[in-house]
Formats: C-alpha cells, sequence, structure tokens
C-alpha cells in the first residue's frame, strides 16, 4: 500500500501556537512541519496537552497559528477572512467529532446533507445514496439522533463529514465516545473511505488501536513531531509511546 | 435553513411556548384594546344613528361657540313657535319638537337616585311627542307610551331595579321632585343597550314642565317628503331660523352627537395602547434574553453548523428565522387572546362602575388585526437582534471544546461606560421633555417617551454592574432563612450578572411604571387634601350624589332654611369663551366668603361679596398670562352669544391642590342671567355648632326632596371626591399587572433555562446530600433575588422619575408612598416565589444518577 507519490494536499511549516500572554503564556505548538499526503490515513497521536488537538485546528482552520503557514489544497488559509474560511470549509473539509455533534431536531438523512444544503448544492442523488449505503444507515435515515445508537450516530457523523467530497477529513478522537467493539466498526469504516475512495483523513486519537489503522502516525509531545512510524500494530504503537516517556 | 430553524423551535417547546407568552400578553392587550374600542364606538355609532332614524334634518339651539362638552344646561332653547313654521315649509313632511337633558333621575324605592357605577354615563330624559312618529328610536316592551304626567323607563333600569308598568316612581330633573306613574317600558327598537345611562321618555308639556323649558325646545326633528334631498331641506328651512338657532342634516348631527364620544374613544383607545406597549417592551426584554441564554446552550450545535459550512449569515438567518415564526406564532395566539382580555378589561371597567356599551367583542377591523400582528412581530424581530448578532459570533472551533462559552462581545470594556451614558442621556431626555419650556403636548410625550426607553435600555444594560453588590444586600435574608440553599442561590444569582441583570430588568419596568403611578398619586392625594384643609373653613359641603354631577339650585336654597345653617356658598360652573379661546367659568355667591377662605395676591375675601353684576376675579397664573390686574377689563361671551365686560376685582394664590374655582370667576347672579337652567356643582355650608349629628340630620331632612344631594362632612367630602381617582388608580395598577406578570414569565423562562444548564451540577449537589426540598429552596430564593433586584431598581427609578414630574408639575406634592412601596417589594417577593414554583420542580425532580450522566 505505498502511496508515496502522491502529492500532500495539507502543507505546515514551522508552525506555532502560544496561549494567553507574558508569564502565563503557553505553547502549544513549538514549530511543527507536515506534509499531509493525499489518499492516506494520517494518524496524529500524544498525550493530553502534546498539542495535537491544536495542531489538528490550525490545519482544519479552527485556529490560527502564532506563527508558520497552512496550505490546504495549494491555498494558503491562515489569513484568510471569515467568508473565505467558509468556502474553504465546504470545499475542502470534512469533520468527525467525538460526540458526534448532530443536530438533533434533524433526521439522519437531514444531517447527512446538511453539508450541501449549507453549501446551496442539490447533491447528487446516487452518491448521497451511496454513501449513505456505505456506512449502513439505508434503513436508518428517517431516525432522529436521540433514536439511533452511539455508534449509528457516528456513521451518520462519517456519512455527513462524507457526502460533500472534502479534500481532507480530519476526524478528532472518533473512537473516543464509544465502546470498542463499535469503534472497530466505526474504524473500519474510515479505513475503508480511505483504500475504497481514497479520501485523505488525519485521525487524532489517544487510541493505539486506532492509530494501528492509519498509513503514518505522528507523535506529538510538548509541541513538537516527535516520531513518525509508517503502518504499525497495536502494541508497536504502545511500544513507541511508551519509548517516548509518555 | 429555514427547516433547521423551524425544527429547533419545534424541538424546545417548552422554551418557546414560554418565550412567546411574554409576546403574546403584550400582543393581546394591544388587539384587545382594538376590540375594546371598536365594539364601543360601534355601538355608540349605532345608538347616534338610532337616535336620529327617520329624521332628515335636525334643528337644535345654537351656542355662540363650540363647547366642548354637551352640557344641556348651557345649550340655549329655541321658543316652540318655530315648529309649526318648519311645518309649513314644502319640502317638510313632518316635524316634531323636543326637549331633552342629561340629568333625568329616576328615584328608587329608597329614595336613592338610580345611577348605574361612577354615574359617569347619563341619565338621559326627553320628549316622545308622539310614540308612532318615525323620529322615535324607541319602541315598547310592554304598557303605553306616555300621556301627562306619565313616563316610559328603559328595560334595563326596570328590571335592575324591579320596576313595572302601573307603579309610580319619583322623579326629579329641574326643581322639585315629581311622582309619575309609569306607563310602559321600552328599548331601542335596534335591540342595542346603552351601557350604565338610564332612560325616562315624557310627553312633551310634562317634559318642558319637568325640565323647566316651558315653551321652549331643544330640537325639531323633520323628515322630508320623498322627492327632496337633505340639502335642499336644510337650505328651505334655513331662513326661517331665529339667531338662537341651526340646522344641520341628519348625517351632520349624527357626527356632531358623536364627536364626543369619538374623542373619548380615542383617548382610551391610545390610553389602553399604551399599557400594551408597555407590556410589548417588557415582552422584547424577555425575548432577547431567553434567546441569549438559548444561544449560548446552543453554541456547540451552532458552532457544528459553522463547521458544516454554514456561513455567519445563514446563522445570523437561521435565528432570525426562529423570532419570526416565533412573533408570528406568538401574534396570532395574542391576537385571540386579546378577545379574552377585551372581556376582562370590559369587566374591569363595569367593576368600577364605568359602564359602556358594546356591540359583541369581536373583530370589527383590518386594522386591529393587522396592527396586533405587525406590532407583536416587529418588536419579536427586534429584540433577536442583539442575540442573533451575538449567535454569529460563535466560532467553529466551539463545536470541539468541552463547555464552550460565547467569546465576549467586541466592546465588553466599554459597555457598561456606554449603559450608564445611555441611562443618563434616558434622563437627560426626560427631563428636557419635562422642563423645556413651550414644548407642545405631541414634543413633551415624545421626549419623555423617548427618554424613558433610553433610561430603561441604559439601566438593563448597566445592572449587571449592580447584580453583585445588590444580590449581597437583598440575597442576605436568603441565607439566613434558606441555609445552605439559601446560600448556594445567592451565589447562583451573582454567577451570571448579565443573566440575572436582563432578567431582573423586565421587572424593573413594570415596577418603575408602577412606583411612579403611586407616588404621583400619593401627591395628588396629599394636595387634595391639604388644600380642603386650607381653604374650606364651612362645615359641610352638598354634592351630587356621584360626587361630581351639577345639581339644582333649588337644593341649596332648601339647605339654607335648614335650621342651624347660618351661610351657603354656592359654585356653578360651566363654559364661556374669554380671550379667544374655551374657558370653564365658575360662578360664587357672596356666602362664599365664610365658608372659602382664600389667599389673595390682590384683593380680599370681601370680593365674593363686591362682585356684583360686573365683577370677576382670577387666579395668579390666569392674570400674568392675560396681563390683568385689578381694575382690568375682561370681555366674556356666553353660550347664548351675549358679551358682557367684567371688571377684575381680586387675584387669588391658590395651593398647589387647587381650588373650587375656575381661572375666572363671576358672582353667581351675572352667571344665571346668562344661562338657560343654572345649576350648582358644590355649596358649601357653615353651620352655627359645627359638624354635630343634629346639623347633619338637619340637613338631610332639608334635602329630603333632592335626592340626589348629599351633605358630608369635609373628612367624607375629601375622601368622596378622591374616590373615583383612586378608582382611576386601580385600573391603572391592573394595566400596569400585565406587564408584571410577562416579567414573571421572563424569570420562570430564565430558571427553566438555568435548570437545564445546570442540570450536572444538580445531580451532583442531590448525589452529595442535598434533599429535594433543599433544591427547591435554592431555585426558589434566587429567583426571589432576582426579583427583589428588579424591584429595588424598579422602584428607585419610579421614585426619581416621580420626583422630576413633581418638581415641574406645580399641583402636586411630593409625599412618599410608603405602604405601597412596602406592598411593591413584598409583590415582588411573590412574584420571585410563582415564578419558581415550576422551575423549582422539575430541578427537585431530576434523577441524581441520570444528571450526573447527562452528557
Amino acid at each position: 500500500m505505498n502511496q508515496d507519490g502522491k502529492a500532500p494536499v495539507v502543507v505546515a511549516r514551522d508552525v506555532t501556537r502560544r496561549y494567553g500572554q507574558g508569564q502565563t503564556c503557553v505553547d502549544a505548538l513549538r514549530g511543527v512541519s507536515v506534509d499531509i499526503e493525499s489518499g492516506r490515513l494520517t494518524a496524529v497521536m500524544g498525550p493530553s496537552g502534546s498539542g495535537k488537538s491544536t495542531l489538528m485546528h490550525i490545519l482544519a482552520g479552527l485556529d490560527k497559528p502564532t506563527a508558520g503557514s497552512v496550505e490546504v489544497a495549494g491555498q494558503e488559509i491562515t489569513r484568510l477572512n471569515d467568508g473565505d474560511l467558509t468556502k474553504l470549509r465546504r470545499e475542502h473539509i470534512g469533520f468527525v467529532f467525538q460526540f458526534f455533534n448532530l443536530l438533533p431536531m434533524l433526521t439522519a438523512e437531514e444531517n447527512i446533507t446538511l453539508p450541501l444544503t449549507l453549501a446551496g448544492e442539490k447533491g447528487d442523488d446516487a452518491w448521497v445514496k451511496e454513501v449513505v449505503g456505505d456506512v449502513g444507515l439505508s434503513d436508518r435515515l428517517t431516525h432522529r439522533p436521540a433514536e439511533l445508537s452511539g455508534g449509528q450516530q457516528q456513521r451518520v457523523a462519517i456519512a455527513r463529514a462524507l457526502v460533500s467530497k472534502p479534500t481532507v477529513l480530519f476526524a478528532d478522537e472518533p473512537t473516543g465516545n464509544l465502546d470498542s467493539t463499535t469503534g472497530g466498526e466505526i474504524l473500519q469504516l474510515i479505513r475503508e473511505s480511505v483504500d475504497n475512495r481514497g479520501q485523505t483523513t488525519v485521525m487524532v486519537t489517544h487510541d493505539p488501536r486506532a492509530a494501528s489503522t492509519a498509513d503514518r502516525i505522528l507523535f506529538l509531545d510538548d509541541g513538537l513531531i516527535v516520531r513518525e512510524m509508517h503502518g504499525a500494530s497495536s502494541h508497536e504503537v504502545i511500544t513507541t509511546m511508551e519509548e517516548i516517556g509518555v | 435553513m429555514t427547516r433547521f430553524a423551524l425544527r429547533g423551535l419545534l424541538s424546545r417547546k417548552l422554551r418557546t411556548a414560554l418565550t412567546a407568552i411574554a409576546i403574546v400578553l403584550g400582543v393581546g392587550m394591544i388587539s384587545g384594546t382594538f376590540v375594546l374600542t371598536d365594539s364601543i364606538s360601534h355601538a355608540f355609532d349605532r345608538i347616534f344613528t338610532d337616535a336620529r332614524k327617520g329624521s332628515d334634518a335636525v334643528i337644535s339651539g345654537k351656542s355662540a361657540f363650540d363647547t366642548s362638552s354637551s352640557d344641556a344646561s348651557l345649550t340655549p332653547t329655541f321658543d316652540e313657535s318655530l315648529l309649526s313654521k318648519v311645518r309649513q315649509q314644502p319640502g317638510v313632511a313632518q316635524a316634531e319638537g323636543s326637549v331633552s337633558t342629561d340629568s333625568a333621575h329616576l328615584i328608587d324605592k329608597n329614595g336613592k337616585v338610580i345611577q348605574f357605577g361612577l354615574g359617569g354615563a347619563p341619565n338621559l330624559g326627553f320628549s316622545i311627542a308622539n310614540g308612532k312618529s318615525p323620529f322615535n328610536p324607541l319602541s315598547l316592551v310592554d304598557g303605553t307610551w306616555p300621556g301627562p304626567n306619565q313616563v316610559v323607563i328603559d328595560k334595563e333600569t326596570a328590571s335592575k331595579k324591579h320596576l313595572e308598568t302601573g307603579q309610580d316612581i319619583r322623579v326629579q330633573v329641574e326643581g322639585p321632585v315629581r311622582t309619575l306613574r309609569i306607563s310602559g317600558i321600552v328599548q331601542f327598537s335596534s335591540g342595542l343597550t346603552i351601557g350604565g345611562a338610564t332612560i325616562a321618555g315624557f310627553d312633551l308639556p310634562t317634559a318642558q314642565r319637568l325640565f323647566a323649558k316651558q315653551g321652549r325646545l331643544d330640537e325639531i326633528a323633520v323628515a322630508a317628503k320623498p322627492t327632496v334631498s337633505d340639502a335642499e331641506l336644510v337650505k328651505q328651512i334655513r331662513p326661517i331660523l331665529p339667531a338662537d338657532a341651526q340646522v344641520r342634516t341628519a348625517a351632520q348631527q349624527v357626527a356632531k352627537d358623536a364627536s364626543d364620544t369619538n374623542s373619548f374613544i380615542k383617548f382610551l383607545r391610545s390610553f389602553l395602547l399604551a399599557f400594551g406597549g408597555i407590556a410589548l417592551f417588557v415582552g422584547a426584554f424577555v425575548i432577547a434574553n431567553s434567546l441569549s441564554i438559548t444561544i449560548a446552550q446552543r453554541t456547540r450545535e451552532l458552532a457544528t453548523l459553522r463547521m458544516l459550512g454554514a456561513s455567519r449569515r445563514q446563522v445570523l438567518r437561521s435565528i432570525i428565522i426562529e423570532a419570526l415564526a416565533l412573533g408570528i406564532m406568538a401574534s396570532v395566539v395574542g391576537l385571540f387572546f386579546g378577545l379574552l382580555l377585551a372581556k376582562g378589561l370590559f369587566g374591569l371597567f363595569d367593576l368600577i362602575g364605568f359602564i359602556l356599551p358594546n356591540t359583541g367583542l369581536v373583530f370589527l377591523s383590518w386594522t386591529a388585526v393587522i396592527v396586533a400582528l405587525l406590532v407583536g412581530i416587529l418588536v419579536t424581530l427586534l429584540a433577536s437582534l442583539r442575540p442573533a448578532i451575538r449567535a454569529t459570533r460563535v466560532p467553529p472551533i466551539a463545536a470541539v471544546r468541552e463547555g464552550a462559552t460565547l467569546p465576549p462581545a467586541r466592546f465588553a470594556r466599554l459597555r457598561s461606560v456606554g449603559a450608564a451614558l445611555m441611562a443618563v442621556g434616558g434622563v437627560a431626555a426626560l427631563a428636557y421633555g419635562i422642563f423645556k419650556h413651550g414644548l407642545g403636548t405631541k414634543q413633551v410625550l415624545f421626549w419623555m417617551g423617548f427618554g424613558t426607553l433610553l433610561m430603561f435600555i441604559g439601566v438593563a444594560l448597566f445592572s449587571s454592574r449592580l447584580v453583585r453588590p445588590l444580590a449581597r444586600v437583598l440575597g442576605w435574608p436568603a441565607t439566613k432563612i434558606g441555609g445552605a440553599a439559601g446560600l448556594l442561590a445567592r451565589d447562583n444569582s451573582r454567577r451570571n450578572p448579565q443573566r440575572t441583570a436582563s432578567t431582573a430588568s423586565a421587572l424593573m419596568i413594570g415596577l418603575t411604571l408602577v412606583t411612579l403611578v403611586a407616588t404621583l398619586a400619593s401627591g395628588v392625594i396629599a394636595s387634595f387634601s391639604q388644600a380642603v384643609n386650607d381653604l374650606f373653613t364651612g362645615d359641610y359641603a352638598i354634592t351630587a350624589q356621584n360626587n361630581f354631577s351639577p345639581i339644582p339650585i333649588d337644593a341649596a336654597d332648601a339647605a339654607a332654611k335648614a335650621p342651624g345653617v347660618t351661610v351657603v356658598g354656592n359654585v356653578r360652573t360651566g363654559e364661556i369663551h374669554v380671550f379667544g379661546k374655551n374657558a370653564f367659568a365658575t360662578a360664587v355667591d357672596p356666602g362664599m366668603a365664610q365658608v372659602i377662605n382664600m389667599k389673595w395676591q390682590a384683593g380680599s375675601q370681601a370680593v365674593f361679596s363686591e362682585l356684583g353684576a360686573d365683577g370677576a376675579f382670577v387666579d395668579k397664573d390666569y392674570a400674568k398670562k392675560h396681563n390683568l390686574r385689578l381694575g382690568s377689563r375682561v370681555a366674556v361671551t356666553f353660550p347664548n352669544g351675549s358679551t358682557r365686560q367684567f371688571v377684575i376685582k381680586g387675584v387669588f394664590d391658590p395651593p398647589s391642590g387647587g381650588t373650587p374655582f375656575g381661572p375666572v370667576t363671576i358672582s353667581a347672579a351675572a352667571w344665571d342671567a346668562q344661562v338657560p337652567s343654572p345649576e350648582n356643582l358644590y355649596s358649601f355650608v357653615k353651620t352655627s355648632g359645627g359638624t354635630t349629628a343634629a346639623n347633619q340630620a338637619a340637613l338631610e331632612k332639608a334635602l329630603k326632596p333632592f335626592p340626589n344631594a348629599k351633605a358630608q362632612t369635609r373628612k367624607k367630602f375629601i375622601s368622596s371626591q378622591i374616590g373615583p381617582f383612586k378608582q382611576i388608580l386601580n385600573v391603572l395598577y391592573v394595566l400596569l399587572a400585565l406587564s408584571v406578570i410577562v416579567s414573571l414569565f421572563g424569570i420562570v423562562n430564565t430558571l427553566v433555562l438555568t435548570v437545564f444548564e445546570r442540570t450536572r451540577e444538580i445531580g451532583m449537589l442531590r448525589a452529595i446530600g442535598m434533599t429535594r426540598r433543599q433544591v427547591r429552596r435554592m431555585i426558589r430564593h434566587e429567583s426571589i433575588i432576582t426579583s427583589l433586584i428588579g424591584a429595588s431598581i424598579g422602584i428607585a427609578l419610579g421614585l426619581l422619575l416621580a420626583t422630576l414630574l413633581i418638581v415641574r408639575v406645580d399641583f402636586l406634592v411630593f409625599s412618599f408612598p410608603t405602604t405601597q412601596v412596602l406592598v411593591f417589594f413584598v409583590a415582588a417577593i411573590l412574584v420571585g416565589i410563582l415564578a419558581a414554583i415550576f422551575p423549582a420542580r422539575r430541578a427537585a425532580r431530576l434523577n441524581p444518577l441520570e444528571a450526573i450522566a447527562y452528557e
């Protein structure tokens, strides 16, 4: 599964992020450079406070770096205004949340097509059907989130993230709020979308098992990338984490 | 986005409903006002149209100027010989003369004048020359049309007072009481009822004698021949009219008849609409606050929308659509709630004796529907603007953060400075409106309204700064009574000062206005009592049973003859034309010098007896305005058209509570020479021995033939003069209560939302041993503290506004309404307790385990 030849779709250079000012300031990122290659699943690992979430927020255009640059699909995003960022999100970014973040008043189907609705696109019915089929929700479309299990809710969330064919999909602890069986199913789904459609994906996780499904694993500690692995079993991931001293 | 917004509303049914109530009540008041006033106006229109049914033209006595009231004692009559001349005109098919009065008093079996309610409605009396004539709007329910010494009365009066055909009834109009036989019972042919009025119909000679209008007529109703137009008829009649009569087409006459009531209804409408406006203004606060809290709680949801590609504009639109839907829904409900409120208002007016006719409470105009809906929707939209703009500032990153809060507004630090400036600016605008000389009524109202609005908004925004210190003081009792729960309640109320402040602000508005009214009323009562005590040196005052109607002069004459009575001083009043304007004049007799002690700037008490045929005295301000001093001459035109010169013989300095006298006062003798049927407004009596049981009995005996007159001691006179004022005051309180109710729902809403937000925390408290009772107590105390914050700011503002007004207005003194203020504080505590019932129960019901597990 060697896809090294592909061009990076997200490029971060010397990214630093400082919170607060003066004596109480905290450096969450202290100069991170990374390329996210197209069509691969990249996992970002690290303990709490390592800066992994901050990195993802900055890569996804949710937060601005104190210094450094970030390009998504060839576009420098750190100086975009709100309107352009909205456009960026519509066209290039998909997001899967730890707590699903479904809108409780909408049905599963309405949740899934919401990004299209917001962008004012009609949406391709066949494509929507395909995505829904892939996540295995064809018989749950009229249900409200409250009527769905955690796993089903996360499936809706994944379908929602995929429906707009994003350049890059960010998954923030996608299994963090699920039991291990259901978590496994979700990871498999993410893996399949990478394999079958070449969906570029960045996943932030604590879970060595989740990280082991990735093509590439970045280890962050104290605001820096300290190690990188290309394909690893969960055992290897655990060993690596212990080596780093986390 | 629309779907998302609407679904959102539906998914938060309770919150939506609680928020909507704030608008429902205000819109209800507006729609209710229209329903009520449209109905009254419609009823009066029909009454006036009915009364002219069959007439094509109406001839009436002609005043030298338009008097503002249909004062029957002032409008000149004309000679009845005109009737035969009118009948000879070629265009005239039929003509009938009549006399009428507003004070035909029917006397019940207990010797009391039959009056319904406060007595504001007229006791109509008129002649019915011919029951079958087309001019007669009445039809018989029972019996026959009246003959000599007979009377017909209306169905309502008959049934309320158990009067029947064939019975005798005593009637008094001008002069002594007469006993007449009831020949029949009548009603309007159209079936209309006429509110609190009574009707007495007589044959023409009987009526002329009773009304002291022998040989005279008030009106002639004329029907034209089929081929003659109304205008042509009027043209034929005009040349034969004497100088003291005029002719109008029936339509013109109806418009003229209705002009008084129309301006009254217009006033009533604006008056009631103002309270609807206040309720809506309070409602706007409640809505803005509820939406702010809801949006804060939906931060994550809104951020998720942003992450999924929603633009700021889309977020804004979704909130606005939500508000629009809420506004439409609440306004439609409010529109129909108005029908209920209109009924309530009628009941309220009935209760205080202000009985008005109506034609059923339904929507009679599109104006009602459109205005009520539009205002409700607009207010909701405006109130949602600030929360909606804040919603657009929710950053997408809030979707991935635990416990994300809204970012502080951009100018957060400048906010309290701006708010304080706004409040001060409001008070300044208000003061400008009050104190600036030479402003028109509309300008004064504009500046006062605008200033008050600005002040309220400014104080509401600033008050988040006041919450912490106020809650510390006002929450102290809670910590003593409520124990741990009380302590937590106090801390909770200080936790989110902005939220507590906005919730309290809604109540603040209601309490400011209530306190303002109470303080002004207290000032009015104090200054009036003081004035009576200062001026009145007599022992008794004779007034009409309803305290304000004129009474026959004979009553005072009879009282003068009673044993023990040494002096009677009479005051008559009516409209005159002077310095190019209508003014209320009074007329006094020499006896006044011994019963009223005035402070004279020029002249002395002796003026009363020196007025003679051409003397007058005026009050200080009137003298200054028209540059009058002793010896100045004033030309006064009376309603009968004659103009007389009067010489100023005194200038008095009235106390702040006023005097029984108008700006211009002449002698009773000069007055009676110009007015067709003069009557007294008050008679003041001095007795030998003062107020004793014997004197009271002697006066009552002397007044027995005048059932509409009563003799009262000074103390009773004061309280009965203030009585109607107190009734009006109660109406004001009830109307203002509406806005307090709106703010009560505002508190309920905030508490429900707060409980929802603190589910986990309450679960934790329960888990570590807080009982359900303690949970309820905690919520209740927080509610009471919030109410008390609103009440104390409101009462302080109310006192400030009242003081400004009292400083400006001469006839008011400041009198601190201690009882009322205490009552308001207790009421605020009650509002707090009531508002907490439902949210406290919800909080107490939370299962501790589920509450902790709640995500």
